[in-house]
């Protein structure tokens, strides 16, 4: 399983501030409604990893090893387990973080053209690098599971259906 | 009604009768198109006796390998010493597979209903459906359908004054096509990396915390509440072609024909006619060149097999192909095999959990040889080394991933070997298909 591009483009080019705790308030008492769903601590893994990534937008070392303690794991098992999927972002992204399918069933239908005209109007000028307004990062991915709305394409978590380059400048004017 | 267009004439709509309508959503939408009634009339049957019924009514695994359904729940143990657990599919991750995102965001309640026949069937008190992190917008619906099920009792301790308790835990993915095989998605739910386990035990002996755990698709357990209430007989008799096949079944269609989309079939439904009549052929000036009929872990098929092909699970087999999730890749003749095996190839390589040394070298090699063919730096020897590879990824390794990724690149190459002659003898370069 490997990282997404973006994590490699960004990889020592920033440097943590200290970790506030995401689990307190009213993140603490969702996590805590998770427990009874599940037999282990552990099973509340993946859930937990999101509601760190909803709110800081990413999943920083501190948040590794603040979810450990939570859960009574070890960071470095959470960590092993982060790395896995790649959703979860370990380093910081743009503010509107733009997926792209380019897996065969889009590809035949445009897809590479598509990412073309996101990178050309994000400014973003190559996949996984962020805009220099800190605002767009592109990468492409594998099937989003909507092959027959060829383009699909994820914004943050807006999932937008049947993308053509014609439409990037409009659908980029909603993401400021 | 059908979505995103209308139902086809020679469709037949069960599962998808109610997609693009937005009322069937809710407790009460659902139960005022008569949702729910399969439901109740599965807790009034004995848990052998449901098992029976769905044995009868000949319904298979949607999810890929067609599986005979009610067969799977009766290998759960009679007697529960443990917690049965019942693990919904809904990874939809394969490439052209787009059924089980419709049916959750038009029919949650289809779903939670057959989850719940199942889970009733099998004794078991807990349901977990493990949604890919993707599908937000399905997500929300789901979780919003799930607690109105709650506050009906179709869901909770009481399922409609049974006595029987039935929980539903909707568990979100975060991005790996391998946690869609079965046990990747156990270890996933205990909060481990989504590596595959080496079966046997299988999961009816110990899956979830190792106990007995059953894991069905989408569409399979979409089903149950249908044939709860029509019958099995009514169900097996939806068969055109082979007995083994019955049912109707949903077909992502995608790629170049005029209309994708989902459509429902019953099963031995000509292939022609859905790509042809249903989705409107190819688009203007172009002709059929290829399909990949079961989603791109299966053997792509010429435009001449499909002319007399039915689809259902032996038509396709008989044609060196499968059914697969039924996610269908239409390629007309402006597209370039040789460059969408490579990302395919690549999918598989990216998606390759590393457990395997066959798996992970082999779906890298593979990948690396195909962009060398596609950059015009090709060997004569490699269509034979990429043969080679793929019978060494082919039933060595943990789960079938290594085979999916083999089972393209194999027919590609048989099938349209004019494609990488043309590239091996540099007579060929790689151009951009633009629609
Ligand atoms: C690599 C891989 C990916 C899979 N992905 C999915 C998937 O996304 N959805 C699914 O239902 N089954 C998927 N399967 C099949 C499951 O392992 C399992 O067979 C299926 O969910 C069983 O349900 P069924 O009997 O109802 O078909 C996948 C299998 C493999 C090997
Ligand atoms: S075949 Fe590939 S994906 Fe499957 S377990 Fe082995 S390495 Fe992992
Ligand atoms: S290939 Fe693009 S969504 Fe499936």
């Amino acid at each position: 399983m490997s990282a997404t591009p973006a994590a490699g483009a960004h990889a020592g080019a920033h440097h943590e501030e200290p970790h506030q705790p995401v689990f307190v308030g009213p993140v603490l008492a969702r996590l805590e409604a998770l427990f009874p769903k599940y037999p282990t601590r552990q099973a509340c893994l993946l859930p937990a990893l999101w509601l760190v990534q909803e709110a800081r937008g990413w999943i920083s070392q501190g948040a590794i090893e603040e979810v450990a303690a939570v859960l009574g794991l070890t960071p470095a098992y959470v960590k092993g387990v982060v790395t896995f999927y790649t959703m979860y972002h370990t380093h910081p992204v743009g503010r509107h973080f733009i997926q792209v399918c380019t897996t065969s069933p889009c590809n035949i239908c445009g897809a590479e053209d598509v990412v073309k005209a996101f990178l050309q109007h994000t400014g973003c000028g190559e996949l996984g690098a962020t805009s220099q307004d800190g605002r767009f990062t592109v990468i492409e991915v594998e099937c989003l599971g909507a092959c027959g709305f060829a383009t699909p394409v994820m914004i943050n978590d807006d999932f937008i259906e049947g993308v053509t380059p014609e439409r990037v400048p409009g659908i980029l004017q909603g993401y400021k | 009604m059908g979505y995103p267009h209308p139902s086809h004439p020679k469709e037949e709509p069960v599962l998808s009768r109610y997609f693009g309508d937005a009322g069937a959503r809710t407790f009460d939408g659902w139960v005022k198109r008569g949702g729910y009634e399969g439901l109740k009339k599965a807790l009034g049957m004995t848990r052998d006796q449901v098992i029976e019924e769905i044995k009868n009514s000949g319904l298979r695994g949607r999810g890929g390998a067609g599986f005979p359904t009610g067969l799977k729940w009766s290998f759960m143990p009679k007697e529960v010493t443990k917690p049965h657990y019942l693990v919904c599919n809904a990874d939809e991750s394969e490439p052209g597979t787009f059924k089980d995102r419709e049916i959750i965001r038009w029919t949650p309640h289809q779903l939670i209903e057959g989850c719940a026949i199942a889970a009733h069937a099998m004794g078991a008190e807990r349901i977990y459906i493990y949604i890919r992190g993707e599908f937000t917008a399905e997500h929300k619906i789901l979780v919003a359908a799930v607690e109105d099920a709650y506050r009906n009792n179709a869901l909770g301790e009481n399922v409609f004054g049974s006595g029987r308790r039935i929980d539903l835990v909707v568990h979100r993915g975060a991005g790996a096509y391998i946690c869609g095989e079965e046990t990747a998605m156990m270890n996933s739910i205990e909060g481990k990396r989504g590596n595959p386990r080496i079966k046997p035990p299988f999961p009816a002996v110990a899956g979830l915390w190792a106990s007995p755990t059953t894991i069905n698709n989408v569409e399979t357990l979409a089903a149950a509440g249908p044939i709860m209430v029509r019958g099995a007989a009514w169900y097996k008799g939806l068969s055109r072609s082979s007995p083994k096949s019955t049912g109707t079944k949903l077909f992502s269609v995608c790629g170049h024909v005029q209309r994708p989309g989902n459509y429902e079939v019953v099963m031995g439904t000509p292939m022609r006619d859905l790509v042809y009549d249903m989705c409107g052929g190819m688009r203007p000036g172009r002709s059929l060149k290829a399909v990949i009929p079961g989603g791109s872990s299966v053997p792509i098929m010429t435009a001449a097999e499909i002319e007399d092909c039915p689809l259902d699970y032996e038509g396709i087999v008989a044609k060196g192909s499968m059914l697969g999730s039924g996610g269908m890749i239409v390629m007309d003749d402006s597209t370039d095999i040789v460059y969408q095996v490579m990302r395919l190839a690549r999918f598989y390589a990216h998606e390759s959990c590393a457990q395997c040394t066959q798996c992970r070298e082999g779906t890298a090699w593979t990948t690396r040889i195909l962009e060398r063919i596609l950059a015009g730096q090709g060997r004569p020897e490699d269509l034979d080394l990429l043969l080679d590879l793929a019978d060494n990824m082919t039933g060595k390794t943990i789960c079938v991933l290594s085979d999916s990724c083999a089972a393209p690149v194999v027919s590609a190459i048989r099938k349209f070997p004019g494609e990488f002659e043309a590239y091996l003898s540099r007579n060929r370069q790689r151009t951009l298909v633009t629609v």
